[in-house]
């Protein structure tokens, strides 16, 4: 049957993805309890089925232009180069989508597939909220519940995308367990997910956590570095020299790096949170300092002691500050593909105000630290040089922080 | 023979189930730890599960996560896990170690199982490691004669359930619930229906754990399983010291009983 043989080559794993079980090389895997083993295999055959289907793809694609607002700008950014030894940088603007961010890209893949398998209720985790918010949107659109779980120091530090979930119509939760903060609120996302999981879809953030999650989130990312790596061969004639992307759990990073994974010349580096400095052992930088280890489903590097006990992350971004990652990133450090580095809060910061101030641009703190490295790889690569940022996300969420950083306003009047 | 066969066909003998005790180790301390499960056992249970305190429990409700992060925060190391097992090895006990993947995959799954071996532990309750992703534990486990008890669930599918059924030895962990641990008013009308299912796979013990706190619930789950697991229930009485979890474990115990007055 001539027609069936397109479908099985699609079908076919392609190099860059995982084998059956989850595997990018060693790492990814499914370490989960039993009881939710049924529901990730029914999402794995969903979105098996899904990708393969014109009218899943079509109503994803449709979804992205006519309301994320896809294709995102590709903006040169001058100015802020003068600062990154002469080199020319490029921004990708993730921070101009509906709700802010790359966000949107996943949930909206995901609560799409929810509606596919016929689960009426979602349920998120949020750091910074990005993912919170844009889940929320999401579900508003499609006609989802939306529960989203969130950390109560990360509630306090951005309060205002806990009113915007809100006034979305989403439920949210104050986790007040362990640190507080996204990892503890992924623990709570999934306690609820194995009480509820007949009728529940929890619709992961980021490109971590047990397969299918990694692969699925990645795929639905791809869209960014696709599109960045045509927008930029437009302008320029030529591949860029580097990528730069922030690594938290490590979703926008993968989405651009797919884009350019292909063309060897191309350096794909992930800039993780360096917090107050690697030394001072505040920080969440998992690559750089982390061993193999499983959290949330997933083997991968991870922050952990010697006994196996994951230890508390810490960045001025709430969105970038988790112990794990993604374990196809632990997969790219190994192979060398791609490489890791840290940023701290105070360069990230300065990279935050220069953006500001050069292109009239507020990044989102997680976003600086792609920014801060983008200087410091355009000062090794000197003036030929063309460096690729993903701008993934927007700062308003971040003023309350950046002001009382800057000291720009009465503490006593925030 | 394995301890936990000669354990079950015991309690057969007797016509009952066996009553197994959740605590985690160094919980309120490493010595009171000890103190607890001695009471368990003191009781009535038959087998004591000891609980690896671990900083990211998924599956485990507010009570055990309390727990965990109070024996983490009073420096619980897993050093002293062996030295939990090795307490209640020695006054006669049977322990298994119920414990989260990513301590025994730090530790390395050989050392684990050499030293929990040596402690005289029975063998290892993976609530996050199926047997697909288990990798060279089950062989290990043959190595050094421990058992690994692998969960079944209410949404495990007929496959699965076959799947762990072969996998499993000693006996076979039926959550009563979808859910995380913890006491409920009710175990819940699955887990009988897990527990028959379950059997059309194996000839192995089925315990059944996830929300018993009861002599009642005890009584009503015994009816229909091999195990009744008891661990929120006892964890919240260990507050109370080692008087009112023996107290608890002897009521239970009475539960486990009660069947016997019954045809099976």
């Amino acid at each position: 049957m001539p027609e069936a043989e397109p479908v099985t080559e699609k079908n076919e794993r392609g190099e860059h993805d995982p084998d059956e079980r989850g595997h990018f090389g060693p790492y990814g895997g499914r370490f989960m309890p039993e009881a939710l083993i049924g529901a990730l295999d029914e999402l794995s055959a969903e979105y098996d089925k899904a990708r393969l289907d014109p009218e899943f793809t079509g109503e994803f694609a449709r979804l992205l232009s006519q309301y994320a607002g896809r294709p995102s700008l590709l903006t040169e950014a001058v100015r802020f180069a003068e600062h990154a030894g002469g080199a020319r940088v490029f921004l990708k603007r993730e921070d101009l989508n509906h709700t802010g961010s790359h966000k949107i890209n996943n949930v909206l893949g995901q609560a799409l597939l929810t509606k596919r398998m016929g689960k009426k209720r979602v349920i998120a985790e949020t750091g910074a909220g990005q993912h919170g918010v844009a889940t929320a949107t999401a579900c508003a659109l499609l006609g989802l519940d939306c529960v989203v779980y969130m950390g109560e120091v990360d509630t306090e530090r951005q309060a205002l995308n806990v009113a915007r979930m809100r006034l979305l119509g989403a439920e949210v939760i104050p986790v007040g367990t362990g640190s507080r903060t996204l990892k503890d609120a992924i623990n709570e996302a999934l306690r609820d997910w194995v009480t509820n999981v007949d009728t529940t879809h929890y619709l992961l953030g980021t490109a971590a956590g047990a397969h299918p999650f990694p692969v699925l989130v990645r795929n639905f990312h791809k869209v960014i570095g696709e599109e960045a790596r045509a927008q930029i061969l437009e302008l320029t004639g030529r591949l860029p020299d580097a990528v730069a992307a922030c690594v938290g759990g490590g979703s926008n990073a993968i989405g651009i790096f797919h884009g350019f994974i292909d063309d060897p010349g191309v350096r794909l580096v992930g800039l993780e949170p360096g917090g107050k400095g690697i030394e001072t052992g505040q920080h969440g930088a998992t690559l750089t300092e982390g061993t193999p280890g499983m959290l949330h489903g997933s083997l991968s590097y991870l922050l952990q002691d010697d006994d196996g006990q994951t230890t508390e992350a810490y960045s001025i971004s709430a969105g970038l500050d988790y112990p794990g990652v993604g374990p196809e990133h632990s997969w790219l450090k190994d192979t060398g593909r791609a490489e890791y580095r840290a940023v701290t809060d105070a360069e990230a910061m300065d990279a935050f105000r220069l953006l500001s101030r050069t292109e009239g641009i507020i990044p989102a703190i997680e976003s600086a630290h792609a920014l801060a490295g983008a200087l410091e790889l355009g000062r090794e690569l000197g003036p030929e040089a063309h460096i690729l940022v993903n701008l993934s996300g927007r700062g308003d969420k971040d003023v309350d922080t950046a002001a009382r950083y800057f000291g720009l306003v009465d503490e006593e009047k925030l | 023979m394995s301890e936990l066969r000669a354990m079950f066909e015991h309690t057969r003998a007797e016509n009952r189930a066996a009553l197994v005790g959740y605590l985690p180790a160094g919980y309120p301390d490493v010595e009171a730890s000890k103190d607890l499960l001695a009471a368990t056992i003191d009781g009535g249970a038959d087998l004591v599960e000891v609980g690896v305190p671990y900083s990211d429990p998924v599956l485990d409700g507010p009570t055990i996560q309390t727990a965990a992060d109070a024996a983490l925060k009073a420096g619980f190391r897993l050093k002293h896990l062996f030295e939990v097992v090795e307490s209640v090895s020695a006054r006669g006990g049977r322990a298994v170690v119920m414990t989260y993947w990513n301590p025994v995959h730090r530790y390395g799954v050989d050392a684990f199982a050499r030293d929990l071996d040596a402690a005289g532990g029975l063998g290892l309750i993976t609530p996050d490691l199926t047997p697909d992703a288990a990798g060279d534990w089950p062989s290990i486990a043959e190595r050094y004669g421990l058992d690994r008890i692998f969960l079944v669930a209410p949404s495990s599918s007929e496959e699965r359930l076959h799947l762990t059924a072969r996998a499993a030895t000693g006996f076979i962990y039926a959550t009563a619930v979808m859910g995380v641990t913890g006491a409920r008013e009710s175990v819940g009308a699955g887990a009988a229906e897990l527990v028959r299912r379950t059997r059309t796979h194996t000839d192995l013990p089925i315990g059944v754990g996830l929300g018993v706190r009861s002599r009642e619930q005890a009584a009503e789950v015994a009816g229909f399983a091999d195990a009744v697991i008891v661990g929120s229930a006892l964890v919240t009485k260990a507050a109370g010291g080692t008087a009112a979890v023996r107290a608890l474990a002897g009521e239970l115990a009475e539960g486990v009983r009660v069947v016997s007055a019954q045809p099976s």
